[in-house]
């Protein structure tokens, strides 16, 4: 066997989807071009045919709704944003529609839609083509969302979101689509169990991420084992609705709890893992303040030096870590 | 789908269209303004695509080689008091303003001498001196906040329009109907202007909509609109005059369907033939034999007596000016630090 990049891994995930469900389709922008969504999608249209993997005109809005439409009619479509940023527009169908319709129309319908928003920053492309907007979409009763970290979670993800009952907002970061690793075959995923979990053992510090900044996070592990520091890594993987029960039992026992996240930080997903920290965690066992590693409270620059000062590395987790144990 | 209507004709067929313009009675000095117009924005965009080539310039940048002539046509009836809006593809819209070369260049180096201050990029430019209010690239953005700026510009009654320049795949976003229907009904003095280039990204426009032209969405909206060649300066003036004057003089918004086409690929400085579903070399090599600078340069020689030499001159002057203008953008520092924070609420950081 040989590695599977996570790229790769997302279009095995659509493949294994698709085959296994002929409901299942996959729709929106790019889908029939060879560089919009990397090669996390490349060929499925030739494999499928374009009547299942639909090239859409610029219409966030309307492709999202059609999505909804056609769960609510026996279809499992996926429906694919190449940019977080673009997604914004089909924000109300996500938020008031496939969120709420199960729990509005008394628990008898359900949008069997997967979302798949991509994160794409860096590359100074600047304030509106840099966004991670997960913690929006966390912050949504009846909205899945899945953060893949790894490639075999990029695939296995992807294959709970096509297959769930529920509304999923599965989001992959391009930074991590060069992350490669030897995958078991595919099988059928069941979404409520995808629960965070430990990528790293170590009893100092517990650090929580998801997605990209789990990376951040087993780097920054690997530079504090060279401060004798012992980190252990937990991969939130499902951001909601969110199972405390790990992040609570690592917190307790190593003492010491960083959040790391790729948004910002009021309201943020490391806000969340902080407050349920706080609150499950008796301050007795608590060896030293909470703290978080987010981006800082400005939009995405352009400009080369300040694209550098903004976006936490694996020495910023570092260096938040080794204040802990000042 | 079934059924494309070709509603454009021959302005969608490059094989037709490519001789010299009809000058019409317009004045040689005024056109020979537009053909150094129109050779700035085509010099500065390759200047552009070098900085890309060579890896100076890392963010996104897309070129509008080919399509100079509808911003020039459509500036040559505005002022300094009108409000300019553009998209991703906005380096012409904002040149054709005469707005400062190297505030461009400096932009696209992401430098604090430029025009947003180094902050945006290139799709990010800025300079309300020459009434550019600011391109953004989330598509269709800026359409209904150029319907904003005519309400503002209503509420002034100072005469002055406003003008959304965008293309024929943002026509797809909902928010550009609920926008020519709120201009129309408000009577907003609002000029939109489509530049449509058959393309949006990689997909051609029969890919996308069920008819090759977008003025069927002024109709609906009872919006008065032109359907005109983009490639034809004089005829993009024209229609530019028309609607201008009317939204001026109170009678409401207007809409430019300029048909043309993008030299180079979506982003960056190659032509992409291989990425467009239709986009073939020999669709290009046609397209460029409707250029719409050449066409203007045989019609001034061939009926109003220009040398060569007199065009030849003025193109060396243009590109010692973007050569400067590029050298400045080299030479300038990048912001600062504390502008990060600084820039994000009134009165800097929180
Ligand atoms: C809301 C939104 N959706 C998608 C995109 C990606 N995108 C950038 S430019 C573009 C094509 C737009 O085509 P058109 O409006 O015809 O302008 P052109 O590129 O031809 O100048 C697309 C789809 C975006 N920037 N914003």
């Amino acid at each position: 066997m040989s590695a599977v990049s996570y790229a790769d891994a997302i279009r095995h995930g659509f493949e294994y989807a698709m085959e296994r469900d002929p409901k299942c389709f996959a729709i929106g922008q790019g889908l029939w071009s060879p560089w919009y969504v990397g090669n996390s999608m490349r060929d499925l249209d030739r494999r499928f045919g374009k009547e299942r993997v639909i090239d859409t005109p610029v219409s966030e809005l309307a492709t999202t709704g059609a999505a909804v439409g056609a769960a609510l009619n026996g279809y499992h479509p996926i429906v694919v944003h190449p940019r977080m940023d673009f997604m914004i527009l089909a924000a109300d169908q996500i938020v008031n529609q496939a969120a709420k319709w199960r729990h509005m129309l008394g628990g008898k319908v359900s949008p069997t839609i997967a979302i798949r928003g991509i994160v794409n920053r860096g590359g100074e492309q600047g304030a509106q083509h840099s966004q991670a907007l997960h913690s929006w979409y966390a912050h949504v009763p009846g909205l899945r969302v899945l953060m893949p970290a790894t490639a075999a979670d990029a695939r296995d993800m992807l294959i709970a979101a096509a297959q769930s009952p529920d509304p999923v907002m599965y989001i992959d970061d391009r930074w991590c689509y060069e992350l490669a690793e030897e995958l078991a075959p595919a099988a059928d995923i069941d979404v409520a169990a995808i629960r965070p979990m430990v990528r790293r053992e170590g009893g100092d510090v517990t650090i929580a991420a998801a997605s990209y900044s789990v990376t951040l996070a087993l780097k920054a592990a690997d530079l504090l084992a060279g401060d004798g520091i012992e980190a252990e890594v937990v991969d939130i993987r499902q951001v909601n609705p969110l199972d405390p029960t790990l992040v609570l039992e690592s917190a307790a026992r190593t003492g010491r709890f960083v959040a790391v996240d790729g948004g910002w930080s009021t309201c943020g997903l490391a806000a969340e893992l902080l407050a349920l920290v706080a609150e499950g965690v008796a301050p007795s066992r608590l060896k030293a303040p909470l703290a978080r590693v987010t981006l800082p409270a400005a939009p995405a620059p352009t400009s080369k030096p300040l694209e550098a000062a903004y976006y936490p590395t694996a020495e910023t987790v570092r260096q938040r870590v080794l204040k802990l144990f000042g | 789908m079934k059924g494309f209507q070709n509603a454009l004709g021959a302005l969608a067929d490059p094989k037709e269209l490519t001789g010299a313009l009809d000058l019409k009675n317009l004045p040689t000095d005024w056109l020979v303004d537009k053909y150094r117009d129109m050779m700035t924005i085509r010099r500065a965009e390759e200047a552009v695509a070098g900085l890309v080539r060579s890896g100076e310039a890392k963010a996104p940048c897309h070129l509008g080689i080919g399509q100079e002539a509808v911003a020039v046509g459509v500036s040559a009836h505005l002022n300094a008091g009108d409000k300019v809006y553009s998209g991703h593809r906005g380096h012409s819209h904002y040149l054709a303003l005469h707005a400062p070369l190297d505030g461009m260049m400096a932009e696209v180096l992401g430098k604090a001498t430029g025009a947003s201050g180094g902050m945006g990029g290139s799709m990010h430019l800025f300079a309300p001196e020459v009434g550019f209010h600011g391109s953004v690239p989330i598509v269709g953005a800026t359409i209904p906040i150029a319907v904003g700026a005519g309400l503002a510009c209503k509420m002034d009654g100072k005469g002055q329009v406003a003008v959304a320049y965008f293309g024929d795949g943002a026509c797809e976003e909902g928010v550009v109907h609920e926008s020519l229907n709120l201009a129309r009904v408000l009577d907003l003095p609002v000029l939109f202007v489509c530049e449509n280039n058959l393309y949006s990204s990689h997909l051609d426009i029969h890919l996308r909509q069920p008819s090759n032209s977008v003025a069927r969405f002024a109709e609906a909206h009872r919006v008065d609109h032109r359907v005109i060649d983009g490639n034809d300066v004089v005829a993009v003036s024209e229609a530019a005059a028309d609607l201008i004057a009317n939204a001026r003089a109170g009678k409401g918004p207007g809409f430019i369907e300029a048909v043309t086409f993008r030299w180079l690929g979506h982003v960056g400085p190659n032509e992409d033939i291989d990425v467009g579903v239709r986009r073939s070399p020999g669709e290009l090599t046609a397209w460029k034999r409707r250029d719409p600078v050449r066409r203007l340069t045989d019609a001034l020689s061939a009926s109003r007596g220009v040398g060569q030499d007199r065009f030849a001159g003025i193109d060396a002057e243009i590109v010692r000016a973007v050569d400067e203008a590029v050298a400045f953008a080299r030479a300038s520092a990048y912001p600062e630090d504390r502008v990060l924070l600084d820039y994000v609420y009134a009165g800097g950081a929180a």
